[in-house]
């Protein structure tokens, strides 16, 4: 009887500290699940959902404090993915928060009177200028949040939508008639 | 006698390749206009360097090479060049792109022609040579030559394909059969660059007429390559499955074949680097077979740019001909519309009626008979694939190694619920890749944002140091100046740490001395109007002193009632 409860004890002892010590060797710095979600989500820093930048959004998403449908540029994709990744249901966006076609953004550079305040607004630094010197974007790093429009003091800044040309043309999903109707 | 291999799965549609073999090679005349596109290679588009109403020689650059994977084109004819603009090009899309227009003056008169004796010339020269040239691979996929040839492994073995296993195309057929001599040429130079001592040239055995062509200039030219006729089976002229036949070595899922030691050259390719090299001539014409629903097919010598319109109409287009497809009816793609550019992946142009290739029934469900499993000649699941692409299912469509599918369209050819298997495969590919470049932009933009905060607090850091350093510098000038200056005079007990209040020390000092250094100019000496008018100005102001003591007691008493 005693033995079998020195045994139990020197175990538990023993497992115990296995743990422990796994605890600290396998530590794991930051939370993983917000990673994740950091991950899925487009990166377009554009803040729509509510919070600054699409980290703090993962953040707030890993602690459940926000929904997965206030990611405009994810598209529904996105939500799909998101509800995928947590095990949850899908939630279509609300009614203010609607994808839009994919755009980047354009100085009107005879207009632009080089204030520098697009420059502070863009959360990826997409747009290239000092003061009182012309500004432009850089299109290819630009990912078109829209942040830099409403800075602007002399409305210069436009969103022109990505049109489809033969770099970035798609293979359409097959459709095809299952009967002829005359 | 080469031994033969094979490789799994396969077809055998009908060949309709006599129909265009029946007349020799015709050169196409000069046609009124020519477009030709600025991208006609895989990789980054080449750049214009001719101005718009500037006149051109034939072979004369009009665009050069933008990076690692690209290619030169050259101007296929003297002219003037009348527009460079956004042109309906070969392409499923039906999208626009840059392309030249060049209006021919008829003389087509040759620029400088640079020839080079190859043997004296490193692979490097060489490579840098037919990369100015704008030689591409002529089998179909366009990639440009040099970089084949520029590879860092040992290869041992050069492949030469003419095995030309798509149905109605005959173009390779026909150069092989006529211009065998310069291919054989053309094979010697490759082999020179790439320093190998194999050469094998597979050509499938239902072309006879090219195999003892070919085997007749080998003989001529005493060169040790190998002429072997292929087994005709559909599609034996992938490059990698004609390898496997040829050579026994199968490449790898997501290799190249140099990395079995072996390179692989189609046969109009290896005749366009004769061209370049032994004649000076860029590319700007190709070999492009006209058949299908017309009264004479055949094949013609066409320049790069001509609109396929004209070809049509040389060969004449049967009346109830309602599309054209560009390459063979297995792999080939649809034209936008009849005029648009030749241009240099154009092996052939069908032309299609509904009595010629029937619209196909209406698909069914998959019944999984797998059929197509057993002759796809990569060994995919063809059926898995289909499932997964159409339930939008990329992830997994990956796992089954969509990306080795090489869309020849055995699968769809022999499905029979109808399935365009090899749309949903596309569709798919292109859908994976748009998604990874997404991603990419993702992970870039990520990295710019985070960089971004790590910067501006970086800055913010860097900023509260200069401003504590500048203080602190600040400080102690004061403090020195103050202890050997104010402190003895004014505030000999002054903390010497006290900055804020040392400085207020400092100023107010500095303010009595310069009040008592200054003496006012006009206090002496005052004229007897200047002291009537300064007492006034006195008992003025004492008056106004007054009032408004009196008007600040009788403002208390109402504030505090209001209060109350």
């Amino acid at each position: 009887m005693i033995t079998a409860l020195w045994i139990m004890i020197a175990l538990a002892a023993l497992l115990g500290m296995i743990l422990g010590y796994a605890s600290i060797r396998f530590r794991v710095e930051g939370n993983p699940l917000a990673e994740k979600i950091d991950a899925v989500l487009p990166q377009t820093q554009c803040g729509q959902c509510g919070y600054p930048g699409c980290k703090p959004y993962a953040e707030a998403i890993a602690k459940g404090e926000a929904d997965i449908n206030l990611c405009p540029p994810g598209g529904e994709e996105g939500i799909h993915k998101l509800a995928e990744l947590l095990g949850v249901e899908f939630k279509p966006f609300g009614e203010n928060a609607q994808p839009k076609p994919k755009a980047v953004a354009f100085i009107d550079e005879q207009t632009c009177i080089g204030c520098t305040l697009c420059i502070q607004a863009c959360p990826v630094d997409a747009i290239a200028g000092a003061a009182k010197q012309m500004h432009t974007i850089i299109a290819s790093e630009c990912t078109g949040c829209e942040l830099c429009v409403p800075p602007c003091p002399v409305d210069c800044i436009s969103m022109v939508p990505i049109e489809e040309q033969l770099t970035n043309w798609k293979w359409r999903y097959p459709v095809f008639e299952l009967r002829r109707t005359s | 006698m080469t031994r033969l291999h094979r490789f799994f799965g396969g077809i055998h549609p009908p060949t309709h390749k006599s129909e265009s073999t029946q007349s020799p090679i015709m050169t196409a005349p000069l046609p009124p206009q020519l477009f030709v596109p600025f991208r006609q290679h895989a990789g980054e588009a080449a750049k214009p360097v001719v101005q718009v109403g500037e006149r051109v020689l034939k072979g004369q650059l009009i665009g050069e090479p933008v990076g690692m994977i690209s290619s030169s084109i050259h101007a296929p004819t003297s002219g003037t060049i009348t527009a460079i603009e956004l042109q309906q090009i070969a392409h499923p899309s039906a999208l626009p792109d840059l392309c030249a227009t060049l209006v021919p003056d008829g003389k087509d008169e040759w620029g400088v022609r640079q020839t080079l004796s190859y043997r004296q010339l490193s692979s490097d020269e060489l490579q840098k040579h037919l990369r100015r040239c704008g030689i591409v691979g002529l089998g179909g996929a366009v990639f440009p030559s040099d970089m084949k040839l520029n590879h860092p492994v040992v290869v041992d073995t050069l492949v030469i394909n003419g095995a030309e296993c798509e149905p109605y195309i005959t173009c390779d057929d026909m150069l092989m059969r006529e211009r065998a001599e310069g291919i054989v040429r053309g094979i010697e130079i490759l082999r020179h660059a790439l320093g190998t001592d194999t050469v094998l040239i597979g050509i499938e055995d239902n072309k006879p007429h090219a195999i003892a062509a070919m085997q007749r200039a080998v003989d001529e030219s005493s060169h040790p390559f190998k002429v072997v006729a292929v087994p005709t089976l559909y599609p034996g002229g992938s490059a990698k499955h004609l390898i496997k036949v040829l050579t026994g070595v199968e490449v790898p899922s997501g290799k190249l074949p140099t990395d079995v030691g072996v390179q692989c050259f189609n046969v109009a390719t290896a005749y366009a680097a004769h061209r370049a090299v032994e004649h000076g001539e860029p590319l700007v014409s190709r070999i492009v077979t006209v058949t299908g629903n017309v009264e004479q097919p055949r094949n013609y010598e066409a320049l790069i740019g001509t609109p396929f319109s004209d070809l049509v109409a040389l060969s004449v287009a049967k009346p109830d001909t309602n599309r054209y497809i560009m390459g063979g009816p297995m792999m080939g793609v649809e034209l936008p519309a009849v005029n648009v550019p030749l241009v240099k992946a154009s092996n052939c142009v069908i032309a299609a009626s509904d009595a010629l290739f029937p619209p196909p029934p209406a698909p069914m469900p998959c019944i999984r008979c797998t059929r197509c499993a057993q002759v796809c000649p990569v060994e995919l699941q063809p059926q898995d694939l289909y499932w997964f692409a159409q339930s939008h299912n990329f992830g997994k469509a990956q796992e089954f190694d969509l990306f080795d599918c090489i869309e020849c369209g055995a699968c769809a050819y022999v499905c029979p619920s109808s399935i365009p298997l090899v749309q949903y495969y596309r569709y798919a590919k292109s859908e994976i890749r748009a998604r990874d470049l997404e991603k990419r932009a993702a992970d870039l933009a990520r990295e710019r944002h985070e960089f971004r905060q790590f910067r501006i607090e970086r800055e913010k850091q860097e900023k509260a140091e200069r401003l504590a350093q500048k203080e602190r510098a600040a400080a102690e000038a004061k403090a020195a100046a103050a202890t050997a200056v104010v402190a003895t005079q004014l505030n000999p007990n002054a903390d010497a740490d006290d900055t804020q209040q040392m400085r207020i020390d400092a100023a107010l000092a500095r303010a009595k001395a310069q009040a008592a250094a200054v003496t006012p100019k006009n206090t002496e000496a005052l004229t007897p109007e200047q002291r009537t008018e300064i007492a006034a100005i006195e008992a003025r102001r004492a008056k106004i002193h007054e009032l408004a003591a009196d008007a600040g007691a009788d403002d208390e008493p109402p504030k505090n009632s209001q209060g109350n």
